[in-house]
């Protein structure tokens, strides 16, 4: 990488890594509406927390907007119809994580209008914290960056901590994924409105929208909806992966570190997503759900890659279909190519939480020989890699063994957030993050045995 | 010269008997009196610290069963001689305990069921599971990486040909090793006597089952029919056994089976319906192809 002097003004955290940015594929491609596909898929359980519980049964018509879904409880948001139809059947339907959850199955009635009549206005400056909290719930709000948690829980703020600074997150340090990059560009004064409800929601007298600086344009978008002396303002920071990660992001923006096993409220600080963000400012002025959002459909295994605006349920197939996809490509992720999912079925639905959607083709591929492990000879690129400053090559060792437990205990397994610069970086091939993935999965599951 | 030295070994010697008796006192003064016939037993037991019997390792178990808080018996991994051996030894009832042995609730091999998307990855179940599900066309089937082989350490979990893991009913000591290593919950411990066995998980219904697996149950109930009545019932597309009435359990109930998803299992061997269609493809199926 070239020495850029600006790079010593910007905010950054240490180690990390540059992964080719493939972004060019739709950087400027305007976000686009699609016709709806014939039927969409609705898991019930898109989010995290409990799964929501259905309000229709089979054979009802549905209007698009009208809630279909309640919350279970706190951690939990109801869902919302994304296009007028009948639902034609309630029944378990594949997801992209692999097992079978309960869907709703909606027939998109033909000629259905994209225009949303469900919803009525109300008056944001009237309602106190609390009551905002709740109307976030109602709107069916997720972390739509990918995590899929419950946007109103985030708000709560904890008993004893006090939020100052609001910090929105248009990183996008995944490479290929454009989304939040096109929404900071299309719809920046939806994304300070959010902003300006999350400030009054969460008492924080400050809200810094943060990008990358390889996203300067987005910057300017954003500055010119803000008033002069605004107590929102717009910021770059080092083009790094990953920079996305909230608690990189803490420290980039604001110096501040937080500590490990506790949450950005700890040090004062929200930070929600971009898109998040911009689809609060859409929806709570109308009190309307979350019934669509933007996902990137990029990789060089589809003909017309782009972003798009679709409903939430689309099935991968249509989508793919739409943008050209030929049936060549062999390998499909959901979200970025660092953090994202393999998808094994065309047949499984776009979520809350898919903000994109790749398709490598054959020669992408790492061929058999790149894929040879070697032996791990502690050079430690991975040490000097890890956003977190733990020892991965120390936990990969551990984990070859088994010792899942001790990885935990002694070497804060469970910081590790599976940003996958470890295995990125590693000249031996080891899939240090693959291994510790698997470690998490078999310590939760024991520990729900034990319990 | 030679005093010093002299001085120096006698001081030393002096110090190593005050504290050689201030050590030998004190292994008087506070030995903990212990049983020495847990050391026996523990000696007697087959070592394997498998946590079977329900005890943290060989010797606590001992400790139970000298206390008479476990019968001998409790002890899988044993042979029937040790068994009797320890019982003789504490002039106590070896105690009667059911053999107990892990079965597996799929048979869905690589020659019945199919796969929708081939996975590359790390060659384990837990890793695959990650990846998306693993790619099997049934979400709730066997993976056939062999997480549950690698986790046994009596070597009573093998491969088939067909990449599903076969049992070895003899060398199994229900040690729970496998059951707590399938990231699908397809293993879990069944006393031997149980011999009706339902050989499928998965929660898909009729043609849908069929078109992922061709030993799938298909939710067609038949078996619930034939059953004596209360002993199978059908609840989420399965047919569920009431082992609590395993005494009226007969080959009746599996013989209509279209599928041969339940089985009865005796001898290490096992045993399907009349109607069950026979498979005799050995190779194994092609990848779904896809429709687009």
């Amino acid at each position: 990488m070239t020495f850029n002097l600006t790079h010593l003004f910007r905010g950054s955290f240490s180690h990390g890594i540059h992964p080719a940015e493939n972004k060019h594929f739709t950087a400027d491609k305007p976000i686009r509406r699609l016709p709806f596909p014939e039927r969409l898929v609705l898991p019930l359980s898109m989010h995290a927390g409990k799964p929501s519980v259905t309000l229709v049964r089979k054979g009802q018509e549905v209007v698009r907007g009208e809630p279909i879904a309640r919350a279970d409880g706190f951690v939990s948001v109801p869902l919302h119809a994304p296009a007028s139809g009948v639902i034609s059947d309630i029944r378990l339907m594949p997801t992209a994580r692999g097992p079978r959850t309960l869907s709703l199955i909606l027939d998109v009635y033909a000629g259905d209008p994209q225009e949303v009549l469900y919803g009525a206005p109300v008056d944001l400056g009237e309602l106190s914290p609390d009551e905002i909290v709740t109307a976030v719930q109602n709107t069916g709000l997720v972390g739509l960056g990918g995590a899929a948690f419950p946007t109103h829980v985030k708000m709560k703020v904890p008993e004893g901590c006090q939020i100052d600074t609001i910090l929105i997150n248009g990183c996008e340090c995944e490479p290929f994924l454009t989304t939040d990059h096109r929404l900071m560009l299309e719809q920046a004064a939806d994304l300070v409105e959010g902003t300006r409800i999350l400030m009054r929601a969460m008492g924080a007298k400050r809200g810094i929208i943060a990008t990358e600086d390889n996203k300067l344009d987005a910057v300017e978008a954003i500055r010119k909806v803000l008033k002069p002396n605004d107590d929102v303002s717009a910021v770059a920071v080092e083009t790094k992966y990953p920079q996305g990660a909230e608690k990189m992001l803490i420290k980039s923006v604001l110096n501040r570190e937080v500590p490990g096993g506790q949450f950005p409220s700890a040090v004062g600080v929200g930070v929600f997503n971009v898109a998040t963000t911009a689809q609060m400012g859409q929806l709570m002025p109308m009190q309307r759900g979350v019934i669509e959002r933007v996902v990137t459909v990029t990789g060089p295994g589809v003909q017309r890659p782009g972003n798009f605006m679709v409903p939430i349920g689309t099935p991968i197939r249509w989508l793919l279909e739409t943008c050209g996809f030929t049936g060549g490509a062999r390998h499909l992720i959901m979200g970025g190519p660092m953090m994202g999912g393999t998808v094994s079925s065309l047949d499984v639905p776009i979520t809350k939480g898919c903000g994109g959607l790749l398709v490598l083709s054959e020669h992408q591929l790492t061929s058999e020989e790149q894929m040879r492990r070697y032996p791990c000879i502690s050079c430690a690129a991975c040490v000097e890699a890890c956003p977190m400053h733990l020892n991965p090559c120390e936990l990969g060792r551990l984990a070859y063994k088994g010792q899942y437990e001790t990885m935990a205990e002694s070497y804060h397994l469970n910081d590790c957030f599976e940003c996958g610069s470890c295995s990125y970086v590693c000249p031996a091939a080891i899939p240090l993050v693959q291994y510790f993935r698997i470690a998490k999965s078999s310590n939760r599951e024991k520990v729900a045995k034990a319990s | 010269m030679l005093a010093v030295i002299l001085y120096a070994v006698l001081f030393m010697l002096g110090l190593g008997v005050v504290l050689g008796a201030i050590l030998a006192l004190a292994s008087k003064k506070l030995s903990v009196r212990e049983d020495p016939r847990i050391d026996e037993v523990e000696e007697m037991l087959p070592h394997a610290n498998c946590g079977a019997c329900g005890f943290p390792g060989c010797r606590p178990f001992a400790e139970a069963v000298v206390k008479g808080e476990a019968p001998p018996s409790k002890c899988s991994v044993n042979t029937a001689d040790g068994t009797a051996a320890i019982a003789r030894y504490l002039g106590v009832d070896a105690g009667s305990t059911e053999k107990r042995v892990a079965r597996l609730a799929c048979q869905g091999g690589s020659n019945v069921a199919r796969f929708k998307a081939a996975y590359t990855g790390e060659p384990t179940c837990r890793a695959a599971v990650a990846a998306g599900g693993g790619g099997k066309a049934c979400s709730w089937g066997c993976l056939g990486l062999a997480d549950c082989m690698k986790s046994c350490t009596f070597d009573a979990i093998h491969m088939d040909e067909h990449d599903l893991p076969v049992v070895d009913v003899d060398k199994c000591v229900a040690c729970n090793d496998c059951v707590v290593a399938c990231p699908l919950d397809l293993f879990s411990l069944q006393p031997i006597s149980r011999k009706l066995w339902v050989a499928c998980k998965s929660l898909a219904e009729g043609d849908e089952a069929l078109s992922e697996c061709e030993v799938a149950c298909t939710a067609c109930a038949r078996c619930a029919l034939d059953a004596a009545p209360g002993l199978i019932s059908m609840k989420n597309n399965l047919p569920v056994v009431d082992y609590g009435k395993n005494h009226l359990a007969s080959k009746i109930a599996i013989e209509r089976c279209p599928t041969g998803a339940i089985v009865w299992l005796e001898g290490g061997k096992v045993i399907k319906g009349a109607a069950a269609k026979k498979i005799i493809r050995n190779e194994p199926l092609p990848i779904l192809p896809d429709e687009s």
